[in-house]
């Protein structure tokens, strides 16, 4: 596999939808509509935690061009269990209860009604219209409020899940679970030199620049058709069938253009809505999320307490490390504790090791995934600690991080052993790397980070479609959030031995493809890929019996190269080469059409690791921080665009650094978010950032043909410990939360500053 | 015989063993096993949890009909979802 000569793997071909995007004729979310449309709105909770009494909406009814009207009375009971569909684990009646509240609203934004009007000013005046009588409660708006003695219990029935010991009776701790290996206490004391540190990071969002949409028409039969933007139409219409108890044949999805994603759009919100007011009102809804729903409604990631502990030797050798890690689920079960816990110190050898993590509800949004969930946060208190224990222990950064790094066959913190991985090679092109050497000014730190993420593989099903003229079409339902068209398009390229620009990949709908699990994971390159190559090697199977065939020969006298059959195995120039032209154009009279289908659960997913290396300035007078120089390193197995490759590492490390410098939910009192648009919620621009490099390292996955490994999520892991290393070098200081916004850093410097 | 390795969280449900060897053809045929000696842990590896093979992370619903080899390890992880 490693010895392959690519042709077309490795190019950087311009992607099959760019035209549309850059001309502005690529449909999104909102783009669609239909005859006799309605718009629908959503009546949200003003109040952070409160029980519904009564909801009235006789008066929005009433309203000329109000169509329907729905409410929590509306949905049917859905029980609690796995959700049927997505990834890690839904519960169906959380989510349920989440896109429509039913007796308590548990955030600020909390779905509780929905309009179906003639016009949006009309359904946004019917939602003010209607009645909700609220008993408001105490909110619960922070860690230490929801594990307080007497906290006010967002879920009456929420039993401590995990291992002991764990709260007892009614709790807002879902769950507390253990960890790890060794003997800590023996390793500490082993130690030369100890770090201990506690870190906070806020509530922060994915910040994709499209907002949730849909339209949804039911027809007089009941079926319902969905176009939405979504990283998973299989799992909007397994979620929305099973919210509304309706069977999956009864709803198609058709995924539009999507805008960004970044595991947001990995559940519902608008979804069930739409398809339940298009059925009540028996014509098509739209609806379409402003900026601030988006804020105050979908799934940001958690905020966290992290403490992290580690102790090594006065050769940078680590004996033991601890953490302890609390994650806000916001107002259901479910943060990404879990993966913290096996990520923390995923990119190390440790034979002693306690880990603890706590899942906890607080009247916050409901959390969903955001790119590698959970990782981030607790890379940026075991890559800070690593940081003052390298300061402390007089060793390099890098140097410390290779004495200790993973690699094949060593025994994961979590678990498992470690297949070929490159985490060796992203420090050793680090440390090789000329920003590493260069030099830097006063007020200016140089901060270095590592990164471990999974990957997933799931199931995945592609088609590849032999076209009349040789050309062919590259069929998936995996919504292409970044550039895995290209990416699926150049890998059929490869295996059929046509140039890329003749093969059309496109994203089709529930109902013209085999199941999909949704874009995220990093997953679709690696396992949608593979089920193209597989697909796409079933083609070529079918080219080669219908040469031989046309030759009167055996099957296996009959190889594929460079496009086109050729005899062999004592056959060589008996027949010229058959072109895949040729077969195409003969196919009607070979038996037919010529299609490859593969569906496979994908398994071998390589995990990925990546080191970075950030510059920052910091303004002693007015606390700000200017990113001077960035560099990502990544293995990236094999890079099969590298361009998107490369795009992966530079919008991870974009989106990183606006959490490290910027990005924060602020809540009042009483829990309501106070910065619920991108003026005062402040992600990175253009022109706060500088070129980020790129470094691509590749360690095949020996478990893909091609040796592909995920890249998408990755590279969101280092950069909020990379830049909180550098301010602390650049201004002395310690970091202890997130954001290091300009008041936050002036503070510790005037502090320092006695 | 595959080899089950349980993380310290588990072990209060294991009597404290580290690691124990099952004889077993499958995934399905080593948690019944599992839950034989120890019923308590069957509700705890209920709670959202994923099987690690061989280094193949798995959710614990859908690895039931996984093949182990005699020399197989196995761990019992969280479950989680990616971005």
């Amino acid at each position: 596999m490693s010895e392959r000569k690519f042709r077309q793997v490795g190019t950087r071909p311009i992607r099959h939808d760019g035209l549309d995007k850059v001309t502005g004729r690529a449909q999104f979310g909102a783009d669609y509509s239909a005859p006799g449309m309605l718009w629908g709105k959503v009546l949200r909770s003003p109040h952070a935690h409160a029980r519904i009494k009564s909801i009235d909406a006789s008066a929005a009814l009433a309203l000329d061009g109000v169509k329907a009207v729905i409410t929590g009375r509306d949905f049917p009971d859905v029980k609690s269990e796995s959700g049927p569909a997505g990834e890690g684990a839904n519960d169906m009646r959380d989510l349920a209860m989440n896109v429509m509240a039913r007796d308590k609203a548990l955030y600020h934004g909390h779905a509780v009604a929905a309009v179906a009007a003639t016009s949006q000013r009309i359904a946004e005046a019917a939602c003010a219209k209607i009645q909700v009588t609220y008993e408001v409660l105490e909110p619960v708006l922070s860690l230490d409020a929801a594990v307080a003695p007497n906290a006010p219990i967002l879920h009456d029935d929420m039993r401590a899940a995990g291992d002991d010991p764990k709260p007892q009776g009614p709790t807002n701790v879902a769950s507390r679970r253990e960890m790890g290996r060794g003997d800590a206490k023996q390793g500490f004391a082993d130690a030369d030199v100890v770090v201990e540190r506690e870190f906070k990071t806020p509530m922060v969002h994915q910040g994709y620049i499209e907002p949730h949409a849909v339209l949804a028409r039911t027809g007089e039969d009941g079926r319902s058709v969905v176009w939405c933007c979504t990283q998973g139409p299989f799992m909007v219409r397994a979620f929305t069938a099973k919210i509304l108890d309706l069977s999956t044949d009864m709803i198609k999805v058709i995924p539009t253009e999507i805008g960004g994603g970044f595991g947001g759009k990995t559940t519902v919100y608008l979804e069930p809505l739409a398809v339940l007011l298009s059925r009540k009102a028996g014509r098509p809804v739209k609806m379409v999320m402003t900026r601030e729903e988006v804020f105050r409604a979908t799934g940001p990631t958690s905020g966290t307490h992290v403490r992290v502990k580690l102790g090594a030797k006065k050769d940078g050798t680590l004996t033991a490390a601890e953490a302890v890690l609390v994650y806000e689920a916001g107002a259901y079960k479910g943060s990404p504790v879990g993966a913290a816990m096996m990520t923390v110190f995923a990119p190390y050898k440790l034979a002693n090791v306690r880990i603890e993590g706590w899942d906890v509800v607080v009247n916050k949004p409901k959390v969903a995934a955001y790119r590698a969930p959970g990782a981030p946060m607790a890379a940026l208190a075991v890559e800070t600690v690593m940081d003052e224990l390298a300061a402390k222990l007089g060793l390099d950064p890098i140097d410390l991080r290779l004495t200790n790094a993973v690699s094949e066959g060593v025994q994961a913190t979590y678990g498992p052993k470690y297949r070929a991985i490159g985490f060796i090679e992203t420090l050793k092109a680090a440390k090789s790397h000329p920003h590493y050497k260069a030099p830097l000014g006063p007020n200016q730190g140089r901060g270095v980070a590592c990164g471990f993420w999974f990957n997933a593989g799931m199931s995945s099903s592609a088609n590849v479609a032999i076209n009349e003229d040789g050309s062919a079409t590259v069929m998936s339902g995996c919504p292409d959030i970044g550039g895995s068209r290209a990416s699926l398009a150049l890998m059929a390229a490869e295996e059929l031995g046509i140039p890329v620009e003749q093969v059309r990949p496109v994203v089709v709908d529930t109902e013209s493809i085999g199941y999909n699990d949704l874009t995220g994971g990093s997953r679709v390159t690696f396992a949608t890929g593979m089920a193209v190559i597989e697909a796409a090697r079933d083609v070529v199977k079918q080219l080669c019996a219908r040469a031989a065939a046309t030759w009167g020969i055996e099957l296996d006298a009959v190889k594929w190269e460079d496009g086109q059959a050729v005899a062999t195995n004592g056959a060589e120039g008996k027949h010229e080469p058959l072109s895949l032209k040729r077969l195409a154009a003969r196919a009607s009279s070979t038996g037919g059409p010529i299609t490859g289908r593969a569906s496979l659960t994908a398994r071998g997913a390589g995990p990925g690791f990546a080191t970075h290396l950030c510059d920052v300035e910091v303004d002693r007078e007015t606390g700000a921080v200017t990113v001077l120089r960035y560099t990502a390193v990544q293995d990236a197995g094999r890079a099969i665009h590298p361009s998107y490759v490369e795009g992966q590492m530079q919008g991870g490390a974009a989106q990183g650094i606006g959490w490290a410098l910027n990005e924060e939910y602020v809540f009042d009192a009483k829990g309501a978010m106070e910065n619920a648009g991108f003026l005062d919620y402040r992600i990175p621009v253009a022109s706060d950032l500088p070129m980020i490099d790129t470094v691509i390292v590749e360690v095949p996955n020996p478990m893909h043909p091609y040796g592909v490994r995920g890249v998408g999520e990755t590279p969101i892991v280092p950069p909020l410990a990379a830049v909180a290393n550098a301010v602390q070098r650049a201004a002395k200081v310690e970091i202890h939360e997130l954001p290091i916004s300009p008041p936050r850093l002036l503070a510790l410097i005037e502090a320092e500053r006695g | 015989m595959a080899r089950v390795v349980f993380a310290s969280g588990l072990r209060r449900f294991t009597d404290g063993a580290e690691s124990v060897e099952i004889p077993a053809r499958d995934v399905r045929e080593l948690l019944a096993e599992l839950h034989r000696r120890w019923p308590a842990l069957e509700k705890r590896l209920a709670e959202g949890t994923a099987i690690a093979i061989d280094g193949e992370v798995i959710p614990r619903d859908e690895a039931l009909l996984e093949s182990l080899r005699p020399d197989s390890e196995v761990h019992f992880l969280p479950q989680i979802g990616g971005g």
